[in-house]
């Protein structure tokens, strides 16, 4: 097992977004965080990669705790928010030489390369803020391939996508999960992948904190 | 260890595409320290006394203004959150960017120092001494600085705040920054007041950057 979460509680301004919440992500796995707005998907991405630590219970990365294996965790886990992480004054080739450099690895000519597969061809010397909002969407997707992660957290990664790019970051999910990798994700578009998806609805687990 | 020259170049390239970011502290600076002849008068000997005290609090108040630039960005565009879930030493990460903040906010002002202290008929024996002492006196504010701007990064107006949290801490740098120019003006050793300055740097630089990165784990996690 890659990832496992050990009874899990969070509440926030007196309500109880999940409690009781087990479960265990291992190689080649696909799971989708399910629930309403506001029901705390984004704050239980932020939990697991550990930017929240506003929470009881246990997250575990290959069986140690997540705090204390911290530098393998960040290694082997990438992580993408709300926000894009994409500075606008930069092109998207400096973004990504930064974002590689931050994740310790040397491999600029890959960036060129994953730029391509997220249909940026000739767009690595044009500073980010001439590009559409999908096309930054896709500069902040490209940092997904260049991180050389197992396990991918995605945090609505369709937001702003076209269909054709939707239907690319599909198949570039279901590859990453064949070859051994995992990902955690969230979305409110119905997903249409031949890979199996398993789930995990807050709706469920929310309740009102006990006086 | 690549990610402290990629981080330098980063910031560095930010800093240059918003030229605007570096250049209104400066011109805060210019303007402050070019008000004070007009408004206290022109009399040499009354300048020449409150010359170096000028300087050095336009300049401490101009690397405050300068402050804010420097995690809001990220903050705001999330870069902020990536930094922190990076495997690499984040220590080295965040002295490099507040070095690259330091270069482009806090050594204009030490070259710009000689100008505005002969307008303001410093002594010229009192020039080097002043420019050696903000040398290593700016570095130490812009690190405060940076603590302050960590903790407050989170929320939406946090000027005054700022202010509050870190000009308590700039008053030994001021004290002692002023007091090597004093020393040089009565032809005393300046020498003893710069290593303490030098010590409080050292002291800076190894504890300021923990201090850093916990305050942005507080920011990023609200």
């Amino acid at each position: 097992m890659m990832l496992t979460v050990n009874n899990l509680y969070c509440e926030r301004d007196e309500r109880v977004l999940f409690q009781n919440l087990d479960f265990a992500v291992g190689e080649g796995e696909i799971w989708q965080i399910q629930g309403s707005n506001g029901s705390g998907k984004t704050t239980l991405l932020r939990i697991l990669c550990g930017l929240n630590d506003d929470f009881s219970g246990e997250v575990l990365w290959q069986g140690e705790e997540q705090g204390k294996a911290r530098q393998a965790f960040n290694q082997h886990v990438f992580y993408l928010g709300h926000a894009p992480a994409i500075n606008k004054t930069l092109t998207a080739k400096e973004n990504l030489s930064w974002h590689c450099a931050s994740r310790g690895l040397t491999n600029s000519d890959q960036i060129k390369a994953a730029l391509n597969s997220f249909n940026l061809y000739g767009y690595e010397d044009m500073p980010c803020y001439l590009m559409s909002a999908g096309q930054q969407r896709r500069v902040s997707l490209a940092r997904m391939l260049l991180s050389q992660a197992k396990l991918w957290i995605l945090d609505e990664p369709f937001t702003a996508l076209d269909k054709q790019g939707v239907m690319e970051l599909e198949t570039l999910l279901a590859e990453h999960a064949r070859a051994g990798g995992a990902i955690i994700l969230t979305t409110h578009h119905s997903l249409q992948m031949n890979h199996p998806l398993q789930a995990v609805d807050l709706d469920l687990l929310a309740g009102l904190v006990a006086a | 260890m690549s990610i402290i020259a990629a981080t330098l170049r980063r910031e560095l390239l930010i800093a240059f595409r918003s030229p605007g970011e570096i250049i209104n502290p400066l011109m805060f600076f210019v303007i402050a320290v070019s008000l004070f002849p007009l408004g206290v008068g022109a009399n040499q000997e009354f300048l020449s006394e409150i010359a170096a005290g000028v300087i050095w609090v336009t300049a401490l108040l101009a690397v405050m203004l300068s402050m804010d630039s420097l995690f809001r960005a990220d903050y705001e565009d999330g870069s902020l959150e990536q930094l922190l879930l990076s495997p690499q030493p984040l220590y080295f990460v965040i002295l490099a960017k507040v070095a690259s903040h330091w270069l482009v906010s806090g050594l204009p002002l030490v070259i710009l120092a000689p100008i505005f202290a002969s307008m303001l008929s410093l002594p010229a024996e009192g020039i080097l001494p002043l420019m050696a002492a903000l040398l290593i006196g700016t570095p130490i504010l812009t690190m405060l600085g940076a603590v302050g701007m960590a903790l407050t990064v989170g929320l939406s107006k946090s000027g005054l705040l700022l202010a509050v949290l870190i000009l308590p801490l700039y008053i030994p740098v001021l004290v002692f920054g002023t007091g090597v120019v004093d020393s040089a003006l009565n032809s005393l050793a300046t020498s003893g007041l710069l290593a303490l300055l030098g010590a409080m740097l050292i002291l800076a630089l190894c504890l300021t950057p923990l201090a850093i990165i916990a305050a942005l784990r507080i920011s990023v996690s609200l």
